[in-house]
């Protein structure tokens, strides 16, 4: 009886703390991540105020938020979608990949961290944000703008890139010898392929299977049906992320809609309590001495990004100020790359790489959505004498 | 039903529209002409967000429509000086598109349709209903392919108090719509008939 009162106290405490967080990050036009992390960094080992009792609930918690971070991203894109993008825009996003992985990978063979961790730090550093840029466009009014698109579709490769990457990587740090470790790749690429033709082909079938009048019902049907998908991946070690992912773009028109409406509220809570988990994963002593490398790191793969930016947009015969809005967008980096960090650091990678991931993402995910704040005026300004 | 195949040329519509008719320069050419030639509409998809369809004016100005999946519009202007910026972004809910639409469009179709009637003898209007048996309720209308198989052409839907003008070919048809068709009589039965039977 102790022990659950004392559980509420604390989860509680921790919940209501992110909504004052989150109240705080809304008045500052900011995304409210980096305060997450900052919050798991006071609970944590080290912090001002470490959790006693609730440290277990908030990891399944924990768990149980990336599933639905990746079920919802999956349910944003149709199949079509994907499939159009990876056919239009293979060549961006490939320019994108290369370069935005590269800062990430060689600052961890440079640090002597191995070749596994140089493979999660690169796609610590590659992936966009794709929940803060959505934010930051419909923000700043940026949905109609022309290089819109562009954005959008670079994201969509990005996180189907992850659908190879993520099984890819938890291979390589659950120590897999090369042929099982390409055996689960197989797996992972032949998983994808199915679901995105099943998705493009026989999507009526899962959507006769989750459809139902009553939205009670179909929450239940979308969450477990994911969890039991992410569950069988993760024993297949394709990564239970992926397989939620999967299950997202599988579900798609009308109904995907109306799931990601009823799902949104339950992956804010477990998002929110993901990021925490991963703040509480670090002590804040050992930021400090790696600031000065996550720092550099953010200068060099903002301008990546924004190079990817420029590059994407003057393909699609954007003009000068909409280039840089296309690179501006991209630079916010958040819940995929911790979640990259975040499997990472479970597997016991080199102790410094999640306070680096930490502070890494602290910056950009907050110096992101500000950058485009701050110099959309300015790009405005140019246009209008140019 | 609320609508006999066969009936009237666009009567009751045009006895409410005729009144307030939009005075735009006439060409000398049919309406029917000028829409061949008229404006190109871009079409993007916006992954997770939907479809922006945009065109340039003659005067050079680029305006665009963002159909979101929510079934939100953003009405966009772009920015004169930077022509890829959303200089103005109104946001319409379902109502106000309609309403929009209606201003925009309908007075258009029907004077398009009036004019057409004037100037070109042995063309035909007529608004046909789709039945609860045709085969294309539920169906994009670029399924029925009326335009390659009769020559006759699709117009307008009309929907309820709604009128759907120059409907894309994705566009989807429903048990109760009336869809205005313009050709010879001839190839307006055919029309008649695909719509009732495929």
């Amino acid at each position: 009886m102790h022990h659950t009162a004392l559980l509420f106290v604390e989860f509680g405490a921790i919940v209501l703390g992110l909504g004052l967080l989150g109240a705080l990050a809304l008045r500052a036009g900011i995304s409210p991540i980096p305060l997450y992390l900052i919050a798991g960094l006071a609970f944590g080992t080290g912090g001002i105020l470490p959790l006693a009792t609730s440290e277990e609930f908030v990891a399944v918690g924990a768990e149980i938020g990336v599933v639905l971070l990746l079920l919802t991203l999956g349910l944003e894109y149709t199949a079509d979608e994907l499939v159009t993008s990876l056919r239009t825009n293979a060549r961006a996003g490939i320019v994108d990949l290369v370069l935005n992985a590269a800062p990430g990978a060689i600052l961890a063979m440079l640090l002597g961290w191995g070749p596994v961790a140089a493979v999660a730090m690169a796609g610590v550093t590659y992936a966009t944000s794709s929940g803060i840029t959505a934010k930051v466009l419909s923000d700043l009014g940026w949905i109609g703008n022309r290089e819109t698109p562009v954005v959008l579709s670079l994201l969509v490769f990005e996180d189907l890139t992850m659908a190879i990457y993520l099984p890819l990587l938890t291979a390589l740090l659950a120590g897999l010898s090369l042929a099982s470790g390409a055996l689960t790749v197989t797996i992972a690429l032949a998983t994808v392929s199915v679901v995105l033709v099943v998705a493009l082909r026989y999507s009526r079938f899962i959507e006769a299977f989750v459809r139902s009048p009553n939205s009670e019902v179909l929450l239940l049907k979308v969450v477990g049906l994911a969890l039991v998908v992410a569950g069988g991946a993760q024993y297949l070690q394709v990564s239970a992320a992926v397989g939620a992912f999967l299950v997202g773009i599988a579900v798609s028109g009308e109904l995907a809609h109306e799931a990601r409406a009823l799902l949104s509220p339950l992956r804010d809570l477990f998002a929110a309590i993901f990021f925490v988990f991963f703040g509480l994963q670090t002590d804040p002593a050992n930021i400090g001495p790696v600031a000065g490398l996550a720092a550099l790191l953010a200068v060099v793969s903002m301008v990546t990004k924004l190079f990817t930016g420029f590059y994407a947009a003057r393909r699609a015969a954007i003009g000068r100020a909409g280039q840089a809005r296309a690179g501006i967008a991209l630079i916010p980096r958040g819940e995929f790359n911790i979640v990259i960090a975040g499997l990472a650091v479970a597997a016991g990678a080199h102790p410094d790489l999640g306070p680096l991931a930490t502070a890494y993402v602290l910056i950009l995910a907050a110096f992101g959505p500000l950058a485009a704040r701050v110099l959309q005026p300015l790009i405005t300004k140019i246009a209008t004498r140019a | 039903m609320s609508g006999r195949a066969g009936s009237g040329l666009l009567g009751p519509v045009t006895g409410q529209r005729v009144g307030n008719r939009i005075g735009t320069a006439q060409a000398a050419r049919p309406g029917w002409e000028r829409m061949g030639q008229m404006v190109e509409i871009e079409q993007t998809a916006l992954p997770g967000i939907g479809l922006r369809h945009e065109f340039t004016t003659r005067s050079g100005r680029r305006i665009g429509i963002v159909s979101h999946r929510t079934g939100r519009r953003d009405l966009v202007i772009y920015d004169r000086n930077d022509p890829d910026r959303a200089g103005e972004s109104v946001t319409l809910n379902d109502e106000e598109a309609d309403a929009l639409a209606e201003l925009l469009g309908a007075p258009r179709v029907v004077q398009r349709l009036n004019d057409l009637h004037r100037e070109v003898e042995g063309l035909v209007s007529e608004k046909l209903p789709i039945g609860e048996n045709s085969p294309y309720a539920g169906r994009p209308m670029g399924d029925a392919r009326v335009r390659t198989r009769t020559g006759a052409s699709i117009v307008a839907v009309v929907r309820g108090a709604h009128v759907v003008t120059s409907p894309a070919p994705d566009f989807v048809l429903a048990a109760g719509d009336l869809v205005v068709v313009v050709g010879s009589a001839e190839a307006v039965n055919a029309v008649a008939d695909i719509l009732a039977q495929g």
